[in-house]
């Protein structure tokens, strides 16, 4: 039976902001399930506060709310756009807790709204602890040892009779927030009582610890015929123990015999079947080594992070097929658009391997704990394809935006075997490259090195093969054979020349293009999805041939994983510039590496590449395609980086040319352009060495601000009050050796920060929108609440910045997007950067003034000009709205990292609030955002001195508004000797009662902390008292202005119900 | 040592393309049909699994023998393929069950083994010309002895495939636990799978050799009776088909798998076809007419029965694939028997379809109340 009939509206629940756990793969899966069900003529209501996604652009749904993703407003738009149906299972663990919600409380049913995707049984089965062993006992699936526990009494008696270690896995939350491995009681005394904290029905599972078995997964699809198809499996290079999420991976699994792998598909299909889901599914199975048993971890019956990547992986796209059965349709009746000949019903083979790294954040939060377990902590991942496991592995490294060429890790090959051993011993961030040190020195084998970290031999034997050719190559022995060794395991040219010390020019050759097809080979596809390798027959050069065009051919080049400073705005960008280069008759290429995106579906453009985005990477793309152009103004930092390299291979690049990006970075050179131009900059230097930066420092006056050229999100940025900072910091930044770039170190001006993002042709320019940081300078614009339209600067300060945006974008010669920020101090306008390149407030800013920005600069890269393209000219009138972005935060995911705002960036996504004013939307956006608004209770305040004489007006609207105000005692000192009553907490140096117990007692409801030290939490004690809010899930506000606001806010005394819905549609 | 210093081998079409690559397994020359699985696991019962008589086996999946081999999962107990073809092979299997490395495991059978080709356009090869035959050697091809080679290529025809692998005589099997049925296999080739299935489900196994006639078999008096899979054309058993039609008449419950399914057409007055390229893998969808469900099946064979051919007074098509349509099933309507192209045991690939060894039971159960 094709579609239902009883469809016509569905409401898809998108899955919010980017936090660690839930990331791009969401815009993916419900991009493709948007555009799935717009096939079948269905309208498409979508809610998601997140306003970098492609599923809120105009073209994916017919109504589209960005509002926060809580159930009364959920249960507004339904009242509001009467849809007959929801969509559950696409917008990750979000989107599904809700619709599950509004199934249970009977809204649903008394509004007429259908359930698809999952029935509340299916998803109970699933995910309550006690539900899914009964369902796998009913089964004979084997679970690990468990119970389900309210108290921390009982999870202490359960794990006495099974022993330890055991784990603790909280119910119901994101990315097993909470949980941890307990090796003792007292370590389980904490984990176990954090975890009953974070889980929302306070409910906690206690089970055996199964840490280096196997850990394998499946992604099933069933359909409700009950037709079921396993599409992938994959295999945790890391057993169990760390997190998936955590774990490098390859599918499909390689260590299973036939007998175990089909054991575990059997399973897989035996669960499904019994949980009855109507979808995708994601099995996970822990398996010794040593037999044939094994145990059911968890299961997902949504579309997750896993199916992104197995889709990636194979070229069948769950999202999409998970999406027609849940409207009506089986498995057999979806044909395979890749093949177009088979149906989805078919499952996939594939003749490649796959490995997916995590990127972690950790080279922004160096104090964070690196030690992976169960709670997950990578922001992205990307994916590499090979055709052997050490090519896919050695892609996957130089794709990870590290900086690393190889497995070998230029740090370690400093350190002693002793410290390599410590690391081998530490599962981290950066085990694997010390495992790979490890085999490469020599320093234990492959058996010592599997005993300690249960990385299954097969693995380690791989990287031995890799470790025996960098050896070879060593020797300087370089020959056509051992050359094409070493390409096939993955080496770059410049890294065999780096080893050898021979030029390997003579031997050099191209790579050529596999294409992934989901059949390995055994039918003819269509779908132009293509990897790299070194071998005999290139059929993307095969594909180009046989489809000859006249239409130009534009590489894109994306921006590689998700991390911090570089999130999913930049695949926004990338992806709606490939749709405006295909409506602009060419045919639009992508480049990227990130299994999450959408720029990575196989459908997006003309042709895609998974691979890095190195130079030797591209130069072979660009040998088989031989582009008319390429775009790099829209792939962030990554794409950005490959400019100088492509301009000196005389590639055209369209839009701003590489001269015009290197006059915006070479400080000399910019400041010469903005003396011609007549605008000021906060006075500064560039410096290569520490005493020429303490020099510079002095010469300026303190406070400074630091940082390198060429980075994108505050990447080692810090504001420093003294010369002991300054020595501090470039010794940091100098540990590696000599610097390739210079620092740059400017007065640093406590105002308010602007951004403007504008499109230029070099002439004309257009700014959508000017958009006002709520926190002064200071705080990374990432970080930063930004509204738009402005709301303080006078005429005058505005015009100044028009004229000033006007006149970089000329001098620049500007041709696509630009991003100015400007501090407004004194009131004088200030540049702070220009940065001739789109940016993450691209989305945002796209779609609260209806200017399509990617869209527009694109024509003009292609030759447009501005004043042709019906957007005027100059600055775009005002919306009749005021949205306000809120930055997103996972630092409960993330501990021993500060929660300090400050010049380097540490969001990992947003979230838009949008109404009529200011007020309003900053109270959406903070409700968006997850701020529990309570309206009364306790503040904890402690701050710095610089900060006291602000604090008293923000205390006082707090004591206005009836909260009990409690203080560190400077601060309540400071409070009090300006007549606002403080409660004085003694700090937590003393004894018991102090402020740490105050924090424990509930009765704290906002915590406001600044300080100027490090970000140690080992030292600094405002860290400890930061970290512990966060662990409350307590408001935790870190920079003075962002609490005035949201004193403000709360002060007008607007509840979420007495404000409009917006549809974006009707802007 | 690295596998990559291995001695050069070759593999050349009967087109003429050549490969070159490297030697594992053993050394010689050998010609056969070339032809492609997309399994990606269960290299060792594709290695032992008759069907493969004849041919030379190219793996798409391009990193073979990982988990190594054992003494365990054998689908008999030699290898009847004539060459082996991957794009890598594994030097340091690791498994808990791993007692010998693929390499050897070739060695040890005879089988010439080659590696580091570009298995892919070798795949595209055969899926665009339809399967080819090959030669695969480890002795350098020279402009010498290429056109005498690619004459031998010419004539090369997979002949006699059933009568040389099946069983001289008889032997039985017995049930695991208590015996409920006692069941002949026909071996045309059987995959030990095919009985071990059988004997886990409390069936006496009598191996029977192919040329059994019904005469025979009414004197062994089975409670069913299961057709295997096996190699080459079925239309050149010309005996066997003669004898099934005889046996068909003696009312027992049947069941075939794959040959078995073929010869059971032919004997009832289908046809067979030679598909381009076959199926060979563990990944093929098969539409179940009766219930309307797709399930995911192994498969290995190069002919299939044309479902127009058969009467539809006597025979229904029960199964087709649902990529190709082609024919998957056949239940007959006269006499209790059922059979299908895919391979319900398994090994290597999905056991979704074991559940036909139950229906197979059943039909058996129905026929012993019947009487």
């Amino acid at each position: 039976m094709p579609l239902r009939s009883d469809i016509k509206k569905v409401l898809m629940i998108g899955s919010g902001p980017i936090v660690i756990g839930q990331a791009a793969e969401f815009d993916y899966a419900g991009t493709q399930a948007c555009r799935a069900l717009k096939e079948e003529g269905l309208e498409v209501v979508l809610i998601n506060s997140n306003p970098a996604t492609i599923m809120t652009d105009k073209r994916m749904a017919d109504r589209i709310y960005i509002e926060p993703l809580t159930l009364e407003t959920i249960k507004r738009v339904i009242e509001l756009e009467k849809p007959d149906s929801v969509l559950s299972t696409l917008g990750g663990q979000t989107g599904l807790t809700l619709s599950m919600q509004l199934a249970k409380d009977g809204f649903l049913e008394s509004h007429n709204v259908k359930l698809l995707g999952a029935n509340p049984e299916t998803i109970d089965k699933a995910e309550d602890r006690q539900l899914f062993k009964d369902t796998m006992e009913s089964i004979n699936q084997p679970c690990i040892p468990s119970k389900v526990v309210t108290e921390l009494d009982d999870a202490l008696a359960f794990a006495d009779t099974i022993g330890y270690p055991v784990i603790v896995r909280p119910a119901f939350t994101l990315g097993g927030t909470g949980g941890g491995i307990a090796g003792d009681v007292d370590e389980l005394r904490e984990i176990a009582a954090n975890g009953l904290r974070h889980s929302p029905i306070h409910q906690i599972l206690v089970e055996r610890c199964v840490s280096g078995w196997k850990e394998i997964e499946f992604e099933v699809i069933r359909d409700r015929k009950g037709n079921l198809i396993t599409v992938c499996s994959m295999e945790n290079v890391d057993p169990v123990g760390i997190h998936t999420g955590d774990s490098v991976v390859i599918a499909p699994a390689v260590t299973l015999a036939d007998k175990e792998y089909q054991m575990l598909r059997t399973a897989s299909i035996s669960i499904v079947d019994a949980l009855g889901v109507e979808g995708g599914c994601n099995c996970q199975f822990a398996l010794n080594p040593n037999s044939f048993e094994y145990a059911v971890i968890e299961v997902n019956p949504r579309v997750s992070r896993s199916s992104a990547l197995a889709s990636k992986a194979t070229g069948y796209p769950i999202a999409k097929v998970a999406t027609k059965i849940a409207i009506g349709y089986t498995l057999d009746e979806i044909v395979n658009a890749v093949t177009g000949c088979t149906y989805a019903c078919f499952e996939p083979a594939i003749d490649y391997v796959v490995v997916k790294y995590p990127r972690w954040p950790f080279d922004k939060f160096v104090y964070g704990e690196k030690k992976l377990g169960t709670q997950m902590k990578a922001t992205g991942e990307v994916m590499a394809i090979g055709t052997n496991f050490e090519q896919a592995i050695m892609k996957a490294a130089q794709s990870i935006e590290l900086k690393l060429s190889s497995m070998r890790s230029p740090k370690m090959m400093q350190e002693s075997d002793e410290q390599i051993m410590t690391r081998v011993n530490t599962p981290d961030d950066s085990r694997l490259f010390a495992v790979y040190e490890a085999l490469y020195r020599g320093i234990e084998d492959v058996e010592e090195i599997f005993r300690i970290t249960r990385i299954d031999r097969w693995f380690l034997y791989k990287f031995h093969n890799l470790a025996a050719v960098e050896r070879q190559l060593e020797s300087g022995r370089l020959d056509e054979i051992l050359y094409l060794r070493a390409k096939k395991f993955g080496y770059l040219d410049s890294s065999i020349r780096k080893l050898s010390g021979v030029d390997p020019a003579p031997f050099h050759r191209e790579a050529v293009y596999k294409m992934v097809d989901t059949c390995a080979a055994e039918f003819p596809a269509e779908t132009p999805y293509f990897y790299s390798t070194y071998d005999d027959e290139n059929e993307a050069a095969e594909f180009i041939g046989h489809h000859p065009s006249d239409k130009k051919t534009v590489i894109v080049f994306g921006s590689g994983p998700i991390r911090i400073g570089q999130g999913i705005e930049f695949d926004y960008c990338s992806v709606h510039c490939v749709w405006a280069l295909k409506e602009a008759g060419y045919q639009a290429v992508i480049v990227n590496n990130n299994p999450e995106t959408v720029s990575t579906d196989f459908d997006t453009g003309d042709r895609l590449y998974f691979d890095p985005l190195t130079p030797e990477s591209v130069d072979s793309i660009l040998a088989t395609e031989k582009p008319y152009g390429v775009v790099v103004q829209f792939g962030g930092q990554t794409a950005i980086s490959l400019t100088r390299h492509l301009a000196d291979k005389g590639v055209r690049i369209l839009g701003t040319c590489a001269d015009s990006v290197d006059a915006a970075e070479d400080r000399e050179r910019f400041d010469e352009i903005l003396e011609q131009c007549g605008i000021p900059r906060p006075a500064g230097h560039t410096v290569m060495t520490t005493e020429e930066a303490v020099k510079a420092a002095e010469s300026l006056g303190y406070p400074v601000l630091l940082r390198p050229s060429y980075v994108l999100g505050g990447q080692n940025m810090v504001i420093a009050p003294n010369a002991e900072r300054v020595v501090e910091y470039m010794g940091i930044i100098t540990a590696g050796g000599s610097l390739e770039n210079p620092v740059l170190i400017d007065k640093y001006m406590m105002g308010t920060e602007v951004e403007v993002d504008a499109i230029s042709d070099g002439e004309d320019f257009l700014i959508p929108g000017i958009m006002e940081h709520v926190e002064r300078a200071g705080i990374h614009s990432g970080d930063s609440i930004s509204v738009y339209p402005c709301r303080t600067l006078s005429e005058r300060i505005k015009n100044t910045i028009i004229d000033y945006t006007g006149k970089l974008a000329r001098a620049l010669k500007v041709s696509g997007m630009v991003n100015v920020q400007y501090v407004v101090y004194n009131d004088e306008v200030y540049v702070i950067e220009v940065n001739p390149r789109s940016s993450r407030t691209v989305p945002y800013i796209s779609k609260v003034t209806g200017v399509p920005m990617v869209d527009l600069a694109t024509q003009i890269m292609l030759g447009a000009k501005l004043r042709d393209l019906g957007y005027g000219t100059g600055l775009y009138p005002n919306a009749p709205y005021v949205a306000v972005k809120v930055p997103v935060f996972s630092f409960e995911k993330l501990t021993g990292v500060d929660t300090q705002l400050g010049p380097e960036m540490k969001s990992t996504g947003e979230v838009l609030g949008i109404a009529k004013t200011f007020e309003e939307a900053l109270l959406k956006g903070l409700v968006a955002a997850g701020y529990k608004l309570e309206e009364r209770g306790g503040v904890l305040m402690s701050v710095k001195d610089a900060d006291k004489p602000e604090m008293v007006k923000i205390a006082e609207k707090f004591e206005k508004l009836g909260f009990e105000l409690y203080a560190t005692p400077g601060t309540a000192l400071a409070l009090n000797n300006q007549m606002v009553a403080t409660n004085s907490v003694r700090p937590m140096q003393e004894p018991s009662p102090n402020v740490m117990d105050l924090i424990d007692s509930g009765k704290i409801h906002y915590v406001i902390s600044t300080s100027k030290g490090g970000a140690d939490p080992k030292t600094n004690q405002s860290v400890r008292l930061r970290r512990r809010a966060v662990d409350h899930s307590i408001v935790c506000l870190t920079a003075l202005d962002t609490a005035n606001a949201l004193a403000d806010c709360l002060l007008s005394k607007k509840q979420m119900a007495d404000i409009d819905l917006v549809s974006i549609t009707d802007l | 040592m690295s596998i990559y210093n291995a001695d050069h081998a070759w593999l050349m079409l009967a087109d003429g393309t050549t490969y070159e690559g490297r030697s594992f397994g053993a050394k010689g020359t050998a010609i056969g049909e070339v032809v492609f699985t997309t399994g990606m696991t269960g290299c060792q019962e594709t290695l032992t699994d008759p069907s493969y008589f004849g041919q030379i086996t190219v793996q798409t999946f391009p990193l073979i023998g990982n988990y190594g081999t054992n003494d365990d999962d054998v689908e008999s107990d030699d290898i009847y393929m004539k060459g082996y073809i991957v794009r890598e092979w594994c030097d340091s299997p690791s498994n808990f069950r791993a007692t010998e490395r693929i390499d050897n495991f070739l060695k040890r059978h005879g089988t010439i083994g080659l590696f580091d080709i570009d298995t892919r356009a070798l795949t595209r090869r055969l899926r665009e010309h339809g399967v080819m035959n090959g030669v695969i050697t480890t002795e350098p091809i020279t402009p010498e002895n290429r056109e005498q080679l690619l004459a031998q290529l010419g004539a090369f025809v997979i002949r006699d495939a059933v009568d040389t692998i099946s069983t001289p005589a008889q032997r039985l099997y017995p049930a695991h636990g208590p015996r409920k049925y006692r069941v002949a296999l026909f071996d045309f080739g059987y995959k030990r799978n095919i009985r071990e299935s059988l004997r886990a489900r409390g069936c006496d196994v009598l191996i029977v050799p192919a040329r059994t006639t019904a005469a025979e078999l009414a004197q062994l008096k089975p409670d069913g009776i299961l057709l295997s899979n096996g190699p080459g054309d079925p239309g050149e058993n010309v005996q066997v088909i003669e004898n099934l039609r005889d046996i068909v008449a003696l009312g027992i419950p049947i069941m075939g798998v794959c040959l078995g399914h073929q010869l059971m057409a032919l004997a009832r007055g289908g046809k067979t076809v030679k598909l381009g390229y076959g199926h060979r893998g563990g990944n093929q969808p098969v539409i179940d007419f009766e219930t309307g469900r797709t399930f995911v099946t192994t498969q290995n064979h190069g002919y299939a029965v044309l479902g127009d051919s058969l009467d539809p007074a006597i025979a229904r098509v029960s199964h087709v694939n649902a990529n190709d349509k082609t024919c998957e099933g056949v239940e007959y309507l006269d006499v209790p028997v059922f059979t299908v192209q895919f391979h319900p045991e398994a090994c290597a690939g999905p056991a979704d379809t074991s559940f036909l060894f139950d229906k197979f039971l059943r039909m058996i159960d129905k026929q012993k109340e019947g009487k």
